[in-house]
């Protein structure tokens, strides 16, 4: 019966939601793009850049919140540029997201190498530590697997209620939703299609990049080539998997999250049987399984990928 | 009730809308030459033409989608004062209270109705959204207009008639004084046609002015006060409708004289095609079919009558081998057909006129030999040695853009960039060439003009007199009474025994089209030519 002692063990819900929190940035920015109608296949890219930015600005002596900026800064400038490419110029969403994803990991590397070119060992920063909420820490169980997160996880759960409510109870994330599924309607209501998407892919790309920065600065305190590793991949994933919708999102990342922390736990118990990489491959092969129960049915913003001209009808 | 009766509108009105001189060029072609339009406060007028009339680019001025090269808009503000339209700012039209519903809607399908309509009226930046203020103005509309309609409903969830109400009620909620409608009844039943003008009668006597685009005569006669008739860029013809005459306005808007295509009397001859109890289950109506019985024999149009999106789609796809049925079995030349294959189909001398010329009918890319060739590659006469034999392809296109009168530069040009109706000519002569035994004619005539129109009926009862029996998909009932020997109504995947064309009430066919069960349909041959708006 380990694996129910795995289940029930506060350090695995820990480690569970630490693991899902860059996926709910990168899964709610991914969300907020294609809502509006464009598919952003920058995201690896901007998670790189996120990370590199954020964490260099820390390192550059700038506070940890300043670095969290610094990072949804640059994530901002990549979603302009992919922005641009795909909606007034209306290119390939694809094309234009592999570009930025390109783009976005070189010029990281390359910025870190020009900066430290002697650097054997990554530099280290002091990274966000484990909240100590008077009475809510303290809790048994619920405070060490939630409330002794950093407050980058914090963040992330806030978003996914922040996201909710602009997409839903606000005329701003209505036109939102509106120029994802029909651009026409927007236009012909007298709004900017291409204000609404350029906007909307700026600031999903934004929340992208603090997925990046919390790798840096909070679950690891330096930064390392190739550390994203597929995480921007899984969110695009999970963003179909979530139906665009926040709550789903939260909960297809913890799902995520709870499978690789379960591995590892498994590994230690009956690792002797088998190779660690088929432990390593149970979250993806989970979340594909579980993509294919969901996607069947996936309900695509109408106007996904399809670009909008102005006069045109 | 006939259309004489609106024309009591005879006060003396407020002008509301004045378009003078208006010019638009698009290199080459003038699409409107100096056009003068006004239009009065409760007036409607119907703007009557052809394809490329200039129609579609005259309201897009009017709207601020284009700018005009030459002329003005004028609109008497909300003070009652006349002031000129800034150019080309859709916002300045909006807030002049021009509102247009588009042909194909604007209208978002994951919202609600509500939600569209109030899409843009509130500041974009705000908290939350407040909505009883909404409500009770659109209470107060449906209420006084009769555009009754289920607004928490998503729009995808509504029928087109409803999601018509929907775009009518966004404009008038942003107080529109004018309501531009294009092409309104294209997707209507005759029924949803009727309320649906029965309802702008009632808001052009509020005081709203209404222009309605059209290319069907009848329904303008109905429901407009005044007429005009624009071809080839020009107003030719403007005319009150009660002094409006059928005949003398379709040869203003074509130019010439019209002929009209009559089937004449003919046996049918032995049954080709014969469905027994065919069901395809594809889980959404436009994809399925229930429990279908058709008999279509030689000499024969079978019109199928329908709001499209009832399975036509499938029943199409059927016929032209590209389905299989789930239960139930297809008799071609009373032989069950076993192996559903689209080449078998056409080998078998099945014609298809797919309802998507541009899409299904044609590739853009090739050349109109090739395109007249593709359905064939595979026989000798277009062969050589294995290889494609382009001399003879050409030669046979040059025959078929001669006797199908296809308007093109000529069989090397690309199929692209033929007109809607130059495309149905070549896909015309691509399947009729061969002699036919069943043709599958799905839409053949939508959006085309009245004279392309006419020489696709003609060819189709010419392949009728050769023996060839014609299945015609059409939503058109004038097309379907025109030419059709037995029509039968596709309504959510169910066909309905065929009736003789003789034998059928216009307006009844309506009610089935819409789904209401017919109660008898061995009614006398009344009359066809009853226009739909005329109330029942």
């Amino acid at each position: 019966m380990e694996i129910i002692d795995i289940l029930l063990a506060a350090s695995f819900w820990e480690a569970a939601i630490r693991i899902a929190t860059p996926l709910i940035f990168g899964v709610l920015g991914a969300l907020v793009c294609e809502r509006a109608g464009v598919l952003n296949l920058g995201i690896e890219g901007i998670f790189t850049a996120g990370a590199m930015a954020g964490w260099m600005a820390v390192w550059l002596g700038a506070g940890l919140w300043g670095g969290v900026l610094v990072a949804a800064l640059a994530g901002g400038f990549f979603g302009l540029i992919h922005a641009i490419l795909t909606v007034p110029l209306g290119l390939s969403q694809h094309v234009s997201g592999i570009g930025v994803t390109l783009l976005a990991t070189s010029l990281s590397y390359f910025t870190y190498r020009t900066a430290l070119p002697d650097v054997s060992s990554p530099p280290r920063i002091i990274p966000f530590q484990p909240l100590d909420i008077p009475i809510l820490s303290d809790l048994p169980f619920i405070g060490q697997a939630l409330f002794s997160q950093t407050a980058m996880t914090m963040l992330a759960l806030v978003l996914v209620f922040v996201t909710g409510w602009v997409l839903y109870r606000t005329p701003l994330g209505l036109a939102i939703r509106a120029v994802g599924d029909n651009p026409s309607s927007v236009e012909a209501q007298g709004l900017s299609v291409y204000g609404l998407r350029i906007g909307a892919v700026v600031v999903g790309s934004a929340m992208m990049a603090l997925g990046g920065a919390f790798l840096t600065m909070s679950a690891f305190d330096a930064f390392f080539f190739g550390m994203i590793n597929g995480r921007g991949w899984v969110c695009i994933a999970l963003t179909v998997f979530a139906s665009w919708r926040p709550g789903k999102a939260l909960i297809g990342a913890l799902l995520f999250g709870a499978f690789d922390a379960f591995q590892v736990r498994l590994q230690t118990e009956v690792g002797a049987f088998f190779p660690s990489q088929v432990f390593l491959m149970m979250p993806y092969i989970l979340s594909i399984i579980a993509l294919i129960v969901v996607a069947r049915k996936a309900d695509y913003p109408k106007a996904l990928l399809v670009p909008w001209f102005k006069g045109q009808r | 009730m006939s259309s004489a009766a609106h024309s009591s509108h005879k006060t003396s009105p407020e002008l509301l809308l004045q378009l003078a001189g208006i010019t638009k060029k698009f290199g080459p072609l003038i699409a409107n030459d100096a056009i003068d339009l006004t239009v009065h406060k409760g007036e409607i007028v119907a703007l009557l033409g052809e394809n490329g009339a200039g129609k579609t680019t005259l309201m897009n001025i009017l709207f601020g989608h284009y700018v005009a090269d030459e002329g003005t808009v004028t609109v008497t503000n909300r003070d009652g004062n006349l002031e000129h339209l800034e150019p080309g700012a859709p916002q300045a039209a909006l807030d002049a209270g021009i509102g247009m519903v588009h042909q194909h809607f604007t209208l978002a399908e994951n919202l609600s109705g509500l939600d569209n309509i109030v899409l843009g009226t509130e500041p974009i930046f705000r908290l939350r959204r407040d909505r009883t203020a909404a409500r009770t103005k659109l209470a107060d509309l449906m209420s006084g207009s009769g555009l009754n309609v289920d607004l928490d409903q998503p729009v995808h969830k509504l029928t087109v008639g409803e999601k018509q109400r929907v775009e009518i009620l966004k404009a008038l909620y942003r107080d529109a004084r004018l309501l531009v409608l294009d092409e309104p009844t294209a997707v209507l039943t005759p029924q949803e046609a009727d309320s649906l003008f029965v309802i702008l009668r009632q808001l052009a006597a509020t005081g709203l002015s209404v222009i309605i685009i059209a290319h069907k005569l009848a329904e303008v006669l109905a429901v407009s006060h005044r007429i005009a008739v624009l071809r080839g860029g020009k107003k030719v013809g403007e005319m009150q409708t009660s002094d409006a005459d059928h005949r003398s306005i379709a040869e203003l808007m074509v130019g010439r004289e019209v002929p009209v295509s009559r089937r004449t009397e003919r046996v049918p001859g032995a049954p080709v095609l014969r469905l027994s109890d065919v069901t395809i289950d594809r889980g959404d109506a436009r994809r399925s079919l229930h429990g279908v019985n058709l008999t279509a024999c030689e000499g024969e149009i079978l019109g199928i009558a329908g709001v499209s999106g009832n399975g036509q789609a499938a029943l199409a796809q059927l016929l032209a081998g590209l389905d299989k049925p789930d239960s139930g079995t297809v008799e071609i030349f009373e032989a069950i057909v076993t192996k559903f294959d689209a080449h078998q189909f056409a080998q078998n001398g099945i014609a298809r006129i797919p309802e998507d010329r541009h899409h299904d009918g044609m590739v853009g890319s090739m050349s109109v030999a090739e395109n007249i060739a593709i359905e064939d590659v595979r026989s000798k006469d277009y062969q050589k040695f294995g290889f494609l034999d382009f001399a003879a392809i050409r030669k046979r296109a040059e025959q078929a853009i001669k006797d199908y009168d296809v308007r093109c530069p000529g069989p090397d040009a690309s199929a692209r960039l033929l007109s809607g109706g130059n495309i149905q000519k070549l896909i015309l002569a691509r399947v009729l060439e061969k002699s036919p035994k069943l043709i599958l004619a799905n839409q053949p005539s939508r959006g085309l003009d009245v004279g392309a129109q006419s020489e696709v009926h003609r060819r189709l009862l010419e392949a009728r007199q050769n023996g060839a029996a014609v299945i015609l998909i059409s939503e058109d009932l004038d097309e379907l009474l025109t030419i059709s020997d037995q029509i039968a109504v596709i309504h959510a995947g169910h066909v309905s025994k065929a009736i003789p064309t003789d034998a059928i009430d216009r307006s009844e066919l309506g009610l089935m089209m819409a789904g209401q069960t017919k109660t008898d349909t061995q009614q006398a041959p009344t009359s066809n030519t009853i226009h739909p708006g005329e109330t029942p």
